[in-house]
């Protein structure tokens, strides 16, 4: 079985967001970056467990950005995995990252494409979508268990209010978030060894990105609070109903 | 040329989301002067032809009973297939869970540009440009769409749901529909509960209620609001609450019209998924609570004196 999990690297949920050059570009100064958690809790750490089950899986990493995100790529085999592949482009939107992971995918022949359900910056939750579109497989997003039993997976879905259980034969692509997996903390022994394990930088093929982010902007600050005091309930009452008409 | 928009459904209804994308879809139809029409996979139980009060002329329905079990694959074969029957170019979809896995298979089909969790009317004055939030809620992006045909999913409880006269008239469409490779084997509904990313209340419970044993007044201030109930991280994953209703930066992102945190700091992570909430309410015993700081409206003191109180208002409040 070949599993591939897609990483990405975002800010850190702590970090301030700003911007500059007229609002037009993140400001990275400053900004720590990790493994997109998503990606590194539910979707990595559930490969790895597959992985330790079945001795005869190989588990590959990718990503799609510059050396910028060895560090992250490093820090995901550190938890586990055999390879990772860096498909070396400026990652810009959701098609063009999804069309590079399908090229590289399309080779790997892989069982298993484990996205995480979204990114914590730029919230798509598109691309386990478009890389099972570019590769005529099923897709299952927004999982909360994966199980797999041969080559038949069981899979919960978040649907409202509730979840669905369905079954599917691989391949397929998943999208992952809590209850998959529990978050891992990554021990000496695997730091060392990612140090040995192979990157391989592979070049980006010709995709035309079809969207661009023109500008960003910063929500309107709040207003400040009304305080209502603690034994007069029937005030705070008053004031949703009647003012902000939202009960 | 025109406007498709999709419209989700489960248990032979359509779900709230789709009026809300209905109506946004029109509106986009208005604005570039061309036709806006829905697209329905599957049976339901309502009426299609008073779906026109959203300002829509036609229903286009595949009406195949295999599409009443949902596969994103096939859902997204189907809705390309109408694309292309109908000349559609800008499809609209509600970010919800069906939303999330069909939306983008269907614009990754038809090379077309894809804007999730749009919250305005696309600027067309320079491109085709619509707004999003970003990093989870605590900034905004305005996202150009270049490619002919053009794909936005709605973001819950962004656009007001308008009606007017009028009806659609209803029009089978014949597309061959694959089968299924995912099948649904069973449905877990928590039932009698509001949806969390439907409600336009949420009653969110933090640490600071101690243990599950604590949510009775949770639970009876949501039912008094007809309110979903949400919880913080911690929270769920000491598995007081169950994880569907993590809100946050790493849970789930809402933007309901009323949220009401109670013992919950308002750390940045919590923050980044509810301060899209129209309005905010916050019961915390420490006035220095980071929380107030995003707040509207206030208590400073103990919940487990507070929040029945608030129950007993509402319910006058209700009653009056
Ligand atoms: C990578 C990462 C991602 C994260 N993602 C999320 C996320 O998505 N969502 C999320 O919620 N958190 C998230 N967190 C955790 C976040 O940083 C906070 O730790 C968490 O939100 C705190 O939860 P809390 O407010 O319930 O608990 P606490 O911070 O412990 O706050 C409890 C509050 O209750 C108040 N209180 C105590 N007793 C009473 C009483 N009797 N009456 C009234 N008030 C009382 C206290 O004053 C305090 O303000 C994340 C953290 C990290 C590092």
């Amino acid at each position: 079985m070949k599993i591939l999990v897609c990483i990405s690297k975002t800010p850190d949920t702590t970090s301030k967001i700003a911007f500059k050059e007229g609002n037009t570009k993140f400001e990275e100064n400053g900004v720590q970056w990790i493994i997109n958690p998503y990606d590194e809790w539910y979707a990595l750490v559930r490969a790895i467990e597959l992985k330790e089950k079945d001795a005869s899986a190989v588990l590959h990493l990718i990503t799609v950005g510059g050396a910028d995100c060895d560090p992250i790529i490093r820090k995901s085999l550190a938890l586990g995995g055999d390879e990772a592949i860096r498909v070396n482009a400026e990652s810009s939107d959701s098609f063009y990252i999804a069309s590079q992971i399908a090229e590289v995918a399309k080779q790997g022949g892989y069982d298993l494409i484990f996205t995480g359900k979204e990114t914590i910056d730029y919230n798509g939750s598109s691309i386990g979508g478009m890389v099972a579109e570019l590769l005529n497989m099923p897709y299952v997003s927004l999982a909360t268990k994966f199980e797999l039993a041969g080559t038949t997976a069981t899979i919960d879905r978040e649907i409202e209010g509730g979840e669905e259980v369905c079954e599917v034969t691989l391949p397929v692509v998943v999208s992952c978030q809590k209850g998959v997996a529990e978050q891992r903390i990554p021990n000496m022994r695997g730091i060392m060894a990612a140090r040995t394990k192979p990157l391989k930088v592979v070049e980006p093929a010709a995709v035309e990105a079809l969207t661009n982010i023109v500008s960003f902007e910063l929500p309107a600050p709040k207003a400040g609070v009304k305080l209502v005091a603690a034994d007069n309930v029937a005030e705070l009452v008053r004031l949703l109903h009647e003012e902000a008409k939202a009960i | 040329m025109s406007v498709l928009i999709f419209i989700d459904h489960a248990d032979s209804h359509i779900k709230k989301g789709s009026f809300e994308a209905l109506t946004y879809g029109a509106d986009v139809a208005k604005q570039s002067g061309i036709g806006a029409e829905g697209l329905l996979l599957g049976t339901v139980n309502d009426d299609l032809a008073s779906l026109g009060k959203y300002g829509i002329s036609k229903v286009q329905q595949v009406s195949d009973e295999g599409l009443n079990n949902f596969d994103a694959e096939v859902y997204a074969k189907a809705i390309e297939e109408a694309v292309k029957a109908t000349g559609a170019t800008i499809i609209i979809f509600s970010q919800n869970q069906t939303g999330k896995a069909v939306a983008p298979r269907v614009a990754a089909g038809l090379k077309a540009g894809l804007a999730s969790g749009a919250i305005t009317l696309p600027d067309t004055s320079n491109g085709f440009v619509v707004k999003k939030p970003v990093f989870s809620g605590k900034a905004f992006a305005n996202v150009n769409i270049s490619s002919a045909i053009k794909v936005i999913s709605l973001s819950p409880n962004s656009y007001k749901v308008n009606t007017g006269e009028g009806t659609a008239t209803v029009n089978q469409l014949n597309i061959s529909i694959a089968a299924p490779s995912v099948k649904i084997t069973a449905v877990h509904k928590v039932s009698g509960e509001v949806p969390l990313t439907e409600a336009d209340i949420v009653v969110s419970g933090g640490r600071g209620l101690k243990g599950p044993e604590n949510w009775g007044m949770i639970e009876d201030l949501a039912h008094t609001l007809h309110a979903a109930t949400a919880c913080s991280r911690p929270v769920s994953d000491s598995d007081w609450r169950p994880h569907h209703e993590h809100v946050g930066q790493t849970g789930i992102q809402i933007a309901p019209n009323l949220y009401i945190a109670i013992g919950i700091s308002g750390a940045i992570q919590h923050l980044a998924g509810v301060n899209r909430s129209k309005t905010i309410v916050v019961i915390n015993k420490d006035p220095e609570a980071p929380f107030f700081k995003a707040a509207d409206y206030g208590i400073v003191g103990d919940a487990f004196e507070i929040v029945p109180r608030l129950t007993e208002e509402i319910k006058k409040l209700n009653n009056a």
